[in-house]
């Protein structure tokens, strides 16, 4: 399959979802990414049993934590696909651009190196 | 240990929002394993505020460290060569570790940025309770192990009262009934004949109520 | 048992009469009027009258100061005290104060938690609890001394009563705890409301099974519903209510401007069945903001008129 994504979306691959931690989101947000979104595993399909579900849970910190800094929650998002769903990934990809480019840029943006991000 | 909870971050803005340089300085004791004080909460109040003033197009540094403990002079010193480049500490720690912050640092500037909340237990991953409120004089070898001045909202030594209904305390159908509690547990234990004796008055002079404690042991001294 | 006290309400018992107490809730203003009108309409029909204090939390004229209206009016009160809002300081000292306006009898309590209230953020105190007060009263007057050891000249001389109910829980320690009570100083009990009859006279046969009727006088707490709203509102909403379904039933099973009197009829049941029941010695009416109703209850459960034993 040869699927295309947007090339703006820079990937960090992690063993599990479960790996990212809230300052990893922030993080990439403070550095001038215009958005993040998390793909994980379908929920209950974990190979770690909770990673995807934790993931979400810290997510969802996140956008509220955003909120309260003036920023737009939507700049981050928690999607669940499994391995075999290339064309999900990069319909997601597509949708997830979509949205943050709506947005507009990271208003916080302070060096401008990294954009958009997907793990 | 001690459990405390991240201030809201409008309220930690409100202090600092005219300074520039602010280290958030936080504390690898009991606040880090309630999640609220600890290294990893340092690291995202810090980027939090960055954030929050880069969005206000306010120039601020937020520096960030987190020590072993702020309840020990020894590990406050470790701020001594850096301390000064700062306008403001915001430390995580709980509200003895603030206090002490502030005795050790007198020139500075140091806001809370936890919610200090009680002595207390980890029930299972991101859930604390209380159980000491250490009045200076446990009475747990007459409860059961229980305590009835943490765990009853009326602190009743001669307890359960009227309201406690189906295990619960009248005041939240979340919160058991201490005096319940109590009373299974010198049941199972066979020595219910302590339930029976009416508790005296207590003496809370070794409580709160006895004014700022201190103790002393002498043997420790140097 | 002979009365030791100028107590009224202990003098009625000792003479093996029932006897018949009801309670009036101060206002929440400075109208000592109020307290005189509602006195005014009960005093007559029943022995002693109760006055709460801030119950349910929620802040009333003071109970002593209704007292004191209430006595000079020439009715016998009774002085409801919480240890919410005082600590052992300001307990005695009221105590002491009743005593000076020669009030004799005192309900030792420890009151709603002030969550409920009109100020949740308020402290409380809880320095005693409502046994330790019992104790408190007892060592006044039995042997002339605070709690501190001061010795007094002038004891006040206090008929001591408590509350119990019966359809908390755990149940098996109800009347583990009113031993506690009894074993504290309690002389008289009034009791929640009663509703479930089958539970309270479950609770009083195992109050008659450890004696404790010999030595405490147990009045049965008894409060008319008024509508099917109050008696809903009763059992969802109070802690420690026990209403059963076939009391709303009832209620509801009469057209509705006839509730009221349904409610009352009830009421009036209640204390003709439980006249029957072992080691009760009288009733507690609690006619919440309905006081007018007192008399015709007292009449119709034939406790009207009441004894004289000044």
């Amino acid at each position: 399959m040869r699927l295309t994504y947007p090339s703006s979306i820079k990937i960090v691959k992690v063993p599990c979802t479960g790996r990212v931690a809230v300052i990893h989101l922030l993080r990439a947000l403070e550095k001038g990414a215009d958005g993040v979104f998390v793909a994980g595993c379908m929920e209950g399909d974990c190979k770690y049993q909770l990673g995807n579900i934790r993931a979400r849970k810290r997510v969802e910190y996140v956008r509220k934590l955003l909120a309260t800094i003036g920023l737009e929650p939507d700049r981050v998002a928690m999607y669940n696909m499994s391995s075999g769903e290339g064309p999900r990934f990069a319909e997601i990809s597509r949708e997830m651009t979509e949205k943050v480019r709506m947005l507009g840029p990271n208003p916080i943006r302070i060096k401008g190196v990294e954009k958009e991000k997907a793990a | 240990m001690i459990m405390a909870r991240p201030k809201p971050i409008e309220e930690i803005v409100r202090e600092i929002k005219d300074l520039d340089k602010v280290l958030v300085a936080g504390c690898n004791g009991c606040v880090a394993v309630c999640e609220a004080g600890g290294l990893k909460e340092v690291e995202i109040l810090a980027s939090a505020l960055r954030m929050y003033f880069a969005r206000q197009h306010k120039k601020m540094e937020v520096g960030e460290v987190s020590l072993t403990r702020q309840c020990d002079r020894e590990y406050l010193g470790e701020l001594r060569d850096r301390v000064g480049d700062y306008d403001a500490v915001v430390s995580l720690a709980c509200g003895a570790g603030v206090q002490f912050m502030t005795e050790t640092y007198d020139k500075m500037r140091i806001f809370p940025g936890v919610d200090t909340c009680f002595i207390g237990v980890t029930d299972e991953k991101g859930v604390w309770s209380e159980r000491c409120q250490a009045c200076g004089s446990c009475l747990l070898a007459t409860t059961g192990g229980i305590c009835p001045i943490s765990r009853c909202s009326k602190r009743l030594l001669n307890g359960p009262c009227g309201g406690s209904s189906k295990g619960k305390c009248e005041i939240d159908k979340e919160v058991a009934c201490g005096w319940q509690l109590i009373y299974e547990r010198l049941k199972g234990l066979g020595e219910l004949k302590r339930f029976e004796q009416p508790t005296p008055p207590k003496d809370w002079i070794s409580s709160r109520e006895g004014g700022p404690r201190k103790m002393t042991k002498e043997e420790s001294r140097l | 048992m002979s009365a030791m006290t100028p107590s009224k309400l202990e003098k009625i018992l000792a003479a093996g009469h029932l006897a018949v107490t009801s309670e009036c809730g101060p206002p929440r203003s400075a109208n000592g009027a109020l307290v005189d009108q509602k006195a005014r309409i009960v005093g007559p029909y029943i022995d002693v009258i109760n006055v709460t204090d801030n119950q349910t939390a929620v802040v009333r004229m003071s109970s002593l100061a209704s007292c004191i209206r209430i006595k000079q009016l020439g009715f016998e009160p009774v002085l409801q005290m919480t240890t919410r809002d005082r600590n052992r300081i300001g307990l005695q000292s009221d105590i002491l104060g009743a005593g000076a306006f020669g009030i004799n009898n005192v309900l030792c309590l420890t009151g709603d938690h002030q969550r409920f209230g009109d100020h949740p953020g308020a402290a409380n105190v809880f320095d005693l609890d409502s046994t330790q007060l019992i104790q408190t009263v007892k060592l006044m007057r039995d042997e002339g001394k605070l709690l501190s050891g001061h010795e007094m000249d002038v004891r006040p001389q206090m008929f001591i009563g408590a509350a119990e109910n019966p359809f908390a829980d755990p149940f098996e320690v109800r009347v583990l705890r009113l031993a506690k009570k009894v074993a504290a100083g309690a002389q008289f009990i009034q009791t929640q409301c009663i509703y479930n009859m089958e539970k309270f006279k479950l609770w009083m046969g195992q109050v008659v099974d450890h004696g404790l009727n010999e030595k405490v006088s147990i009045l049965a707490g008894i409060t008319p519903m008024k509508s099917v709203g109050m008696a809903k509102y009763m059992k969802s909403r109070v802690p420690g209510m026990d209403v059963p379904d076939s009391i709303i039933k009832r209620l509801q099973g009469v057209a509705k401007e006839d509730v009221a009197r349904e409610g009352i009829n009830i009421a009036v049941e209640q204390i003709q069945e439980l006249k029957e029941c072992p080691g009760i010695r009288g009733f507690h009416i609690m006619a919440i903001e309905w006081e007018e109703k007192v008399p015709e209850i007292v009449e119709r459960a034939g406790l009207y008129p009441r004894p004289d034993v000044n």
